[in-house]
């Protein structure tokens, strides 16, 4: 993948369900569970646009947009 | 076109009934004695460009049969007690899903392996009961080659009207007996094609929602509208629910939809019932016994006469009730321990005047069983 | 994130566990999906029961949800009676080893279209905790309060084995190389079977002290590696993933096509 620019890192809050999968296997140590036991991406500047904590999420919960890639068609 | 002539065996008559019928999807597996069923069809269905297949066993036959009826094929599988019993789970599905499917069960003895090669009219009540769970089912039945077209070409009719599996009992010698078979020309006896929803792409379609007159449109798999098929309790489209509302709903739906169409649903031959003192009341091939029984009495003056059910379930007792009414006695003649009797007598006025007059060793049973039955019935002696 | 115009959003959040690994599969699948660029009304998704079976519910293809170990007979149908249409079958262990065991070697063996996903937690998870013909000897479970002396099924082998002409295993730890194999599955013309690991923490894990999600994900990576990888000379334990076998032979509703001229042609 090449160098991109994260634009927007969203968590639905709803469909999360605090497994943690993606807080232990972000490799830039991005995102942390608050006290809610919902995943939340604390140290945004630090992603590195990788997307594995989107592919990894258990509860389709994560989505990654990055400057470089197309936009999806997505809403919110 | 002009009808065609056959001598052939009740097993192909059926094959005959269900290629008239339209059939386009067939999944078995070999059992006696209803394996020529399958034979014939995987010559058949190829050459009008139907598909065959030989599955690994009775269970995945039914199965296969349910997902190609899905894509809007018209399907039938074909057993034997057996392999009848394994596809009881899928039968079920089948109840739940509201797939159409005709499902042939040549009866043979039973429990068990039985008596594979011998004749037994033992899976009246498995027929009416043996997937688990509250539900109601269509099974149909005939004694000669003719009548086993015919009701072969209407349960296929009845299956797509009412979204229903339904159920064939031949016996052993209906299937294997051969007789002729008068084939009739295309578009003599009027078949009923699937109902498929005029709901056009984006319009938001029920596949469970049943309209007015009670029948429920559907949508072919690979079309436009996709939807969830399951066998738990589902909502009009088609997903898991429990609310108990629409829990009973389904299952009111379900069993009221045969239900409350007993008499449209009942076929029936009836001889010489008008002034009959003793009625006969049988099906499949006992009835052909029964007949000859009653046509060589009458020839005596005997006040014989015999109601052929050809549908068995749902049970027409409404009918039987009125056409038994003024008989003294009332013998039900089967090849069991008296499955259709215990129906009989639940619906006739007085079930103290219906005899069982029944074979339950294998052997057919013939004209003069009966009539030594029926001597005693009638308290004349052996 | 387009994704979301595979699934059925209602019924979101899903009803798996925190951190199943089920979860990740469906994310993973429809990422395969996406990025062949099928269309929704030509896949039909055909699962049986089970925690596994749960995944037909929540994606916006034609779905049939059937019982218990048959799916394969029950996608037979389907596809032969309408060869255009792409079938995905995901099974669990149980469903498609245990009691669907003989419909899968018998898929496998006609070499039908179509991608049998086993989804291999290792446990029957809907019904508590039960060991599974992939549980394993040693392994414990609701069923196996002495410890389980069953022994398990290679996937791989036994598909191999069977006929199947495309098999492949990842896990859930390895997302990137699960959308490659499911893609590949797919677009295979013959029978595939892609076996994938996925954790079950709330039974296998808390029965076999394998930890939660994220604990059976990092054994996942530990105790796996690619085929024929030099690790796996050094110890011969870990689990190999990737692709085993991807061949050409005839496919099934083909062959049926040549019947159907044979047939005619007579």
């Amino acid at each position: 993948m090449a160098k991109a620019k994260l634009k927007t890192h969203s968590i639905n809050r709803e469909w999360c369900k605090g497994c943690g999968i993606c807080v232990e296997f972000c490799p830039a140590k991005v995102l942390e569970l608050d006290e809610h036991e919902k995943a939340v991406a604390a140290r945004l500047s630090d992603c590195i646009c990788c997307k594995l904590c989107e592919l990894r999420c258990p509860d389709l919960a994560i989505d990654v947009v990055c400057e470089k890639e197309k936009e999806g068609t997505s809403e919110n | 076109m002009e009808k065609s002539v056959k001598f052939v065996q009740g097993n192909e008559a059926c094959v005959e009934g269900a290629l008239y019928a339209g059939l386009d999807f067939f999944a078995g597996y070999p059992i006696t004695p209803s394996t020529e069923i399958a034979e014939s069809l995987s010559f058949r269905l190829p050459k009008k460009g139907g598909k065959f297949i030989q599955m690994e066993d009775e269970i995945s036959s039914m199965c296969a049969i349910i997902g190609a009826s899905l894509t809007g094929s018209k399907v039938m599988t074909a057993t034997s007690g057996p392999g009848f019993s394994l596809m009881q789970e899928s039968l079920g599905y089948a109840v739940m899903a509201e797939i159409p499917c005709v499902i042939v069960n040549v009866q043979r003895g039973g429990p068990s392996t039985g008596i594979p090669t011998h004749i037994s009219q033992g899976d009246v009540m498995q027929a009416r009961w043996g997937t688990h769970g509250d539900h109601s089912i269509v099974a149909m039945t005939a004694s000669t080659h003719q009548d086993v077209f015919d009701i072969t070409v209407d349960a296929f009719n009845i299956s797509e009207t009412y979204r229903t599996p339904v159920i064939l009992l031949l016996d052993e010698v209906v299937g294997h007996l051969r007789e002729r078979l008068d084939v009739p020309p295309p578009g003599d006896i009027p078949l009923i094609e699937r109902l498929r929803t005029s709901c056009s792409e984006g319009i938001d379609y029920h596949p469970y929602l049943p309209r007015e007159d009670g029948r429920l449109p559907m949508s072919d798999f690979g079309g436009v509208h996709r939807f969830n098929v399951t066998g738990l309790y589902h909502d009009m489209w088609g997903f898991p629910s429990d609310n108990p509302g629409v829990v009973q709903g389904l299952i009111r739906h379900l069993v009221d939809k045969i239900q409350n169409n007993v008499n449209l649903l009942a076929r029936y031959k009836e001889y010489h019932l008008e002034d009959a003192e003793c009625i006969m009341v049988s099906y499949g091939a006992s009835a052909r016994s029964a007949l000859h029984v009653v046509e060589s009495r009458r020839v005596r003056g005997e006040k014989l006469g015999l109601l052929e059910l050809q549908t068995l379930w749902p049970f027409p007792e409404q009918i039987v009730r009125e056409k038994c009414r003024n008989a003294k006695h009332i013998l039900v003649v089967e090849m069991n321990t008296g499955q259709v009797m215990e129906m009989v007598k639940s619906s006739v006025d007085d079930p103290g005047k219906v005899f069982l007059a029944n074979k339950v060793d294998g052997i057919f049973i013939s004209p003069t069983d009966i009539r030594n039955i029926l001597r005693v019935v009638q308290g004349k002696g052996v | 994130m387009a994704i979301k115009d595979y699934i059925r959003e209602r019924f979101f959040p899903h009803m798996w566990c925190p951190g199943c690994g089920h979860g990740i599969i469906l994310n993973n699948l429809l990422r395969a999906i996406e990025n062949l660029g099928l269309k929704k009304n030509n896949i039909v998704m055909v699962s049986g029961i089970g925690c596994s079976a749960r995944i037909s519910g929540y994606v916006d293809f034609h779905t049939l949800h059937t019982i218990h170990g048959r799916a394969l007979a029950f996608a037979t149908g389907v596809k032969m009676s309408r060869p255009e249409l792409n079938l995905i079958v995901p099974m669990g262990d149980g469903d498609a080893l245990a009691i669907g065991g003989n419909h899968f070697i018998h898929a496998a063996r006609r070499n039908i279209n179509m991608t049998a996903i086993v989804m291999n937690n290792r446990i029957y998870g809907m019904t508590g905790g039960q060991y599974s013909p992939l549980s394993g000897y040693g392994t414990s479970a609701t069923t196996a309060p002495y410890t389980n002396i069953d022994h398990d099924f290679d996937v791989v082998q036994l598909s191999v084995a069977a006929g199947a002409t495309f098999v492949g295993r990842t896990t859930t730890y390895h997302v990137q190389q699960m959308v490659d194999i499911l893609q590949k599955a797919i677009t295979h013309h013959g029978f595939s079977v892609v076996e994938i690991l996925t954790q079950c923490p709330t039974y296998f894990g808390r029965k076999n002290n394998a930890g939660d999600g994220v604990e059976m994900m990092k054994l996942y990576k530990d105790n796996t590696t690619s085929i024929g990888s030099k690790k796996k000379q050094e110890n011969p334990d870990l689990i190999e993933r990737g692709i085993f076998v991807q061949k050409e032979l005839p496919e099934y509703c083909d062959e049926y096509k040549n019947i159907i001229a044979r047939a005619k042609g007579k």
